[in-house]
């Protein structure tokens, strides 16, 4: 299947591969004719991914990824270094678009619509699905700006001290910081940095929250912190998070997609499922392997 | 327990031919030394000397006279050379100022890699041309037509300044992380908003660090001001339409003049002038580490 399929409603029944075989569509199309999909599923989809593979020139460094992604759920995806799992997370908001080697095959769809379509804009993407990095990212402007940059530019200018503050109680750093908002950011500890950034996207109310590996550069306190608003987030957004930290997949995370490098040392999903059924009853080999520790 | 005797088969001290080796080694090192000990006594001798001739100008009548009218000895100072040099500078400066840095926000943040490459080795090599060359060609272009004028002269200093402003503003642009363009890409915000919000302000203190070593290297040229406007007066001249005194210019024309009363005062200007650029300079480095440090970089 190739990219650019985006006036297509339906998604061929072959690309749908993953355990939840529903007709993808656009959320606020048909809102009578889908009683029957609300009822066989309790969420619904996010992400559609039907055999999605990823080239950065002759290199294939993913290959053939299907899953959905539910609505307000927390999805995590575990695996070794290599594996793609933050390769495929930054497909998903399009952040791979500025390597100019980067290819995608197979279909991804966002409630629907083709994520690389032709009518889909880059900028608007990112403005529904936001990103928290792997090192927190703050720009050099004071705290109340870091978060009220993005909402100006997007023309969300009423009541921005009001914005600000919800951004900053929801990512659980208001108490910390509302005697500071004018210093500057670069004076926050870490994990302050790292819930700022949080805020940062979250004042812009996407849709989605992609977190690659949020925690890895935090101390255990604030990996805590972190952890904990992920749990309250969830009931909003739509979490999807890498981490190379089992553990944290299996306190954070509904869902749990395990990556691995396949025979050709190429990425690829090797399983996906409920968190807790992958890590008591995993189906496949290699993620029972992975998660008693036998390699990774 | 007793004490091993040193076995003399596994001897610490140098053996073989390392003691020549460390000859040859500390030899290098000295010569290293000794050369640049050499560049930078020049600079100090430079600053010692031009000190000695002219440090006993300066004074107040000597920074705000006229100009020494030729073949008179005694009396003048460089007062309108000042205000004439300000005023260029600055005609070159507001022109210089948009254009490189666009050109930077363009060749770092847009342009392909194969554009980029091309347009900034075109630069590398504007940077390197001779200055004489934008006087010929400013003089060709507009002084043969319109006649001398600051804005003339302003223009020729202007393509002087421009690829020093591009180049350390594409520097200064370059070192903003990358994860903070990521950050601001994420945010859904169009690149241009990304460019004005958060990647300039980042590098703003090497762009005016950039500008203000470019208005110091304005400030000091000689030739396309030469070429452009050759013919100026004594007098504070203050409408650009008419050709100005410059400080090199006036140090050219008093080292022509053959007085000896001239001569001293060309030391006095030339002393004055490397005095200013010295100051800029050294001010604009510690004011970059600065602004860097708080920003992060």
């Amino acid at each position: 299947m190739s990219i650019g399929q985006s006036s297509s409603e339906e998604i061929p029944e072959e690309g749908a591969t993953t355990r939840l075989r529903l007709p993808d569509r656009a959320p606020e199309a048909q809102p009578g004719a889908t009683s029957y999909v609300e009822s066989a599923t309790e969420h619904e989809t996010v992400f559609h991914a039907s055999s999605v593979s990823v080239n950065y020139g002759e290199k294939r460094a993913l290959d053939d990824v299907s899953m959905e992604i539910g609505k307000h759920r927390a999805t995590a995806f575990i695996g070794p270094s290599g594996c793609g799992k933050s390769t495929f997370l930054r497909c998903l908001n399009r952040m791979n678009d500025s390597i100019p080697s980067f290819k995608l095959g197979g279909e991804l769809r966002y409630h629907g619509h083709d994520l690389y379509g032709s009518e889909a804009n880059r900028v608007e993407v990112r403005r529904r699905i936001g990103m928290v990095f792997q090192k927190p990212n703050p720009f050099a402007k004071s705290i109340y700006d870091n978060i009220a940059w993005a909402a100006k530019n997007l023309g969300m200018k009423d009541n921005l001290d009001d914005r600000v503050e919800r951004a900053l109680r929801s990512a659980a750093l208001w108490d910390e910081v509302k005697d500071r908002l004018k210093a500057s950011a670069l004076g926050l500890s870490g994990g302050q940095q790292q819930r700022l950034c949080i805020a940062r996207a979250i004042a812009i109310e996407p849709d989605v929250i992609l977190l690659d590996e949020p925690a890895s550069a935090l101390d255990p306190i604030a990996t805590a912190a972190i952890e904990d608003l992920i749990h309250a987030l969830k009931s909003e957004y739509t979490i999807v998070i890498v981490t190379h930290n089992m553990q944290q997949a299996m306190r954070v995370a509904d869902k749990t997609a395990f990556f691995s490098l396949d025979d050709t040392r190429t990425g690829t999903l090797i399983e996906f499922d409920q968190t807790d059924k992958l890590f008591s009853r995993p189906q496949d080999k290699r993620t029972e392997a992975y998660i008693t520790g036998q390699f990774g | 327990m007793s004490a091993i005797s040193p076995d003399p088969n596994y001897t610490l001290a140098p053996s073989g031919n390392l003691r020549r080796r460390m000859l040859i080694s500390r030899t290098a090192v000295t010569g290293t030394i000794v050369a640049a000990g050499a560049a930078v006594a020049v600079l100090g001798i430079l600053v010692y000397y031009a000190a000695y001739q002219g440090a006993s100008q300066l004074n107040l009548s000597f920074l705000t006279s006229d100009l020494p009218a030729i073949g008179l000895s005694g009396g003048g100072g460089i007062g309108p050379a000042l205000v004439g040099t300000a005023e260029v500078v600055l005609i070159a400066t507001l022109i210089a100022l948009p254009v490189g840095i666009l050109t930077a926000i363009y060749l770092s943040e847009f342009a392909g890699p194969t554009v980029g490459r091309l347009m900034t080795t075109g630069l590398e090599l504007m940077a390197g041309l001779p200055t004489i060359i934008a006087g010929i060609f400013i003089a060709g272009l507009i002084v043969d037509s319109s006649g001398q004028s600051a804005w003339a002269a302003g223009l020729a200093v202007a393509i002087v300044e421009v690829p020093l402003i591009a180049r350390a503003s594409i520097e200064a642009l370059r070192r903003v992380p990358p994860t903070m363009r990521e950050a601001a890409d994420a945010l859904g915000v169009a690149h241009w908003r990304t460019v004005l919000g958060v990647i300039l302000p980042t590098a703003s203190n090497g762009i005016v660090t950039a500008t203000i070593l470019a208005v110091a290297r304005g400030a000091g040229e000689t030739a396309p001001v030469l070429l452009t406007i050759p013919t100026f007066g004594q007098t504070y001249q203050l409408n650009p339409n008419h050709a100005v005194p410059t400080v090199p210019l006036e140090i050219w024309g008093l080292l022509n003049s053959g007085q000896p009363s001239a001569l001293a005062q060309a030391w006095g200007a030339a002393f004055l002038l490397m005095i200013l650029i010295l100051a800029v300079n050294i001010g604009a480095r510690v004011w970059l580490r600065r602004g860097e440090r708080k920003r992060g970089l």
